[in-house]
């Protein structure tokens, strides 16, 4: 194992989501370069602790990149430095001793802090329940082979499915757009024949939501893309406006209908 | 129709559409205009057939610009305003990743195309005497060389040009993604044609008072 090195933190603290907040600066000592991220502001809020101070809160749950949990401003980047990589996936290597970093939480009138690192994301969930599903009749499950698929699409799909819902999409885009999530969304199961009957509403509740909470709109910047610890495409934002025109064409008012119990 | 227009996306597909129309005039404008290398009699020919023969035409053509000008700028200012308002507290540190200069400068880089499109309309067209004095109403070659006849104004068409070029770079690529009809790619991000486009428009239009200014056209 080659030395550790010593590492300059600037981190956002902020008490509670109406406190004022502020840089706060912390030295990381004997940080391992093969140390995750957040094993680096683990052991930083061990020495807190011992101290009698707060530590750090920041939001982690399965540290396997997978479960989109964690997130934060890396030196102005979501996710820090590494392409392709949740904070939590990000190791020290990425860093050089003595490096200086600036920690602040996902900036988004949408994400309101919550504590320090911690912002709420309910927003995401707001969307995904204005249309990010399928209406089916659950019971046991039917044969695999009985719904053909073709493997572009499959494969399509399977892309958009991969969002994780972390966040970091808005987290990068200078106009704070949830475009990039929606999109995955309404791509994921607008591929698919299960997410046919719902396509257009679909497009078009989402849209009306992620508009709802505050986002921003999406002016094809690309940051999202290059944040998206999934690599997301920005081919599904094309295909979720796609959505909404033809939604917007086709749309027919609802019936309301007598004795339907 | 309601619902569409206030969401960020029906905003957005109006833009794309609007600026489609002024994509297709600045292209045909773009060409016209290189018949001042053809002499003055062609030159003001095609003026009067313009302002005489096709007027008709021409205020059809001037009312749907008018039009697209109007909600190409007015849907901008909009969702502008909203994706200020999206973050209200600004990252202290935050770096690009891979934007292009062009989709950085497309709000103000449109606010000084929307100006220079106004002082050039007082100029050529409505013939304001503060922006050209010796204006002639029939004389549009004349016109011409009489404003490129000042570096001032060289250097303001100029600049126009360069923000018309990262404009027409980052919008003519946009749009068909706006519109959800372009093509899947490995890489979205990487573009030609709007280039060429942009380059096409941008080197056509200041060939005009560049001929000028380098004594070509007199």
């Amino acid at each position: 194992m080659s030395g550790t090195m010593t590492i300059k933190l600037r981190v956002w603290r902020q008490s509670g989501p109406k406190a004022p907040g502020a840089f706060a600066e912390y030295t990381a000592r004997d940080v391992s370069p093969e140390s995750s991220f957040l094993e680096m502001l683990d052991v930083v809020n061990d020495a807190l602790a011992l101290e009698g101070k707060d530590p750090i809160a920041f939001d982690h749950d399965c540290r396997e990149g997978i479960c989109g949990m964690c997130g934060m401003m890396i030196n102005g980047v979501a996710h820090g430095p590494s392409r392709l990589t949740t904070t939590c996936q990000l190791h020290m290597r990425s860093f050089k001793d003595g490096d200086s970093i600036t920690l602040e939480p996902w900036r988004a009138n949408a994400f309101p802090v919550i504590r320090d690192l911690v912002v709420d994301r309910s927003a995401l969930d707001r969307i995904i329940q204005a249309g990010g599903f399928i209406s089916v009749a659950t019971g046991s499950p039917q044969d695999a082979n009985a719904l053909p698929i073709g493997k572009a699409d499959a494969d399509e799909s399977m892309d958009a499915a991969a969002c994780i819902g972390c966040g970091a999409c808005v987290a990068a885009c200078p106009n704070a757009s949830v475009s990039l999530f929606t999109a995955a969304k309404i791509g994921h199961l607008g591929l698919l024949p299960q997410g046919q009957p719902e396509r257009y509403r679909r497009a078009l509740g989402m849209v009306a939501q992620m508009d709802l909470e505050g986002f921003g709109g999406c002016t094809l910047f690309g940051e999202c893309m290059a944040a998206c610890p999934k690599g997301i495409s920005i081919d599904f934002i094309k295909r979720m406006n796609g959505d909404y025109i033809v939604g917007t064409v086709t749309r027919r008012p609802e019936k309301v209908t007598l004795g339907s119990g | 129709m309601l619902n569409f227009w206030n969401s960020s996306v029906g905003k957005k597909v109006v833009m794309g559409l609007t600026g489609l129309v002024l994509v297709g005039f600045v292209l045909g404008h773009m060409a016209g205009n290189l018949q001042i290398f053809m002499g003055p009699e062609r030159y003001n020919a095609y003026a009067r057939l313009l302002q005489h023969d096709i007027i008709e035409v021409t205020w059809a053509v001037r009312v749907a610009l008018f039009v697209s000008v109007v909600l190409h700028a007015l849907s901008a200012w909009q969702l502008t305003q909203r994706n200020w308002a999206a973050r209200p507290v600004e990252y202290a540190v935050r770096e690009s990743q891979v934007s292009t200069y062009a989709s950085r400068t497309m709000r103000w880089g449109g606010v000084y195309l929307f100006v220079f499109l106004l002082l050039h309309l007082g100029q050529f067209t409505l013939g304001w005497k503060w922006l050209l004095p010796e204006y002639m109403p029939e004389g549009a070659y004349g016109n011409v060389v009489l404003a490129f006849g000042r570096p001032l104004w060289v250097v303001v068409y100029l600049v126009a040009m360069f923000f018309l070029l990262l404009h027409l770079f980052h919008g003519t690529w946009a749009v068909l993604r706006t519109l959800g009809v372009a093509e899947a790619k490995a890489e979205p991000l990487q573009r030609r044609l709007p280039l060429i486009i942009a380059l096409v428009v941008t080197v056509g239009f200041s060939l005009v008072p560049l001929g000028v200014a380098l004594g070509i056209v007199r």
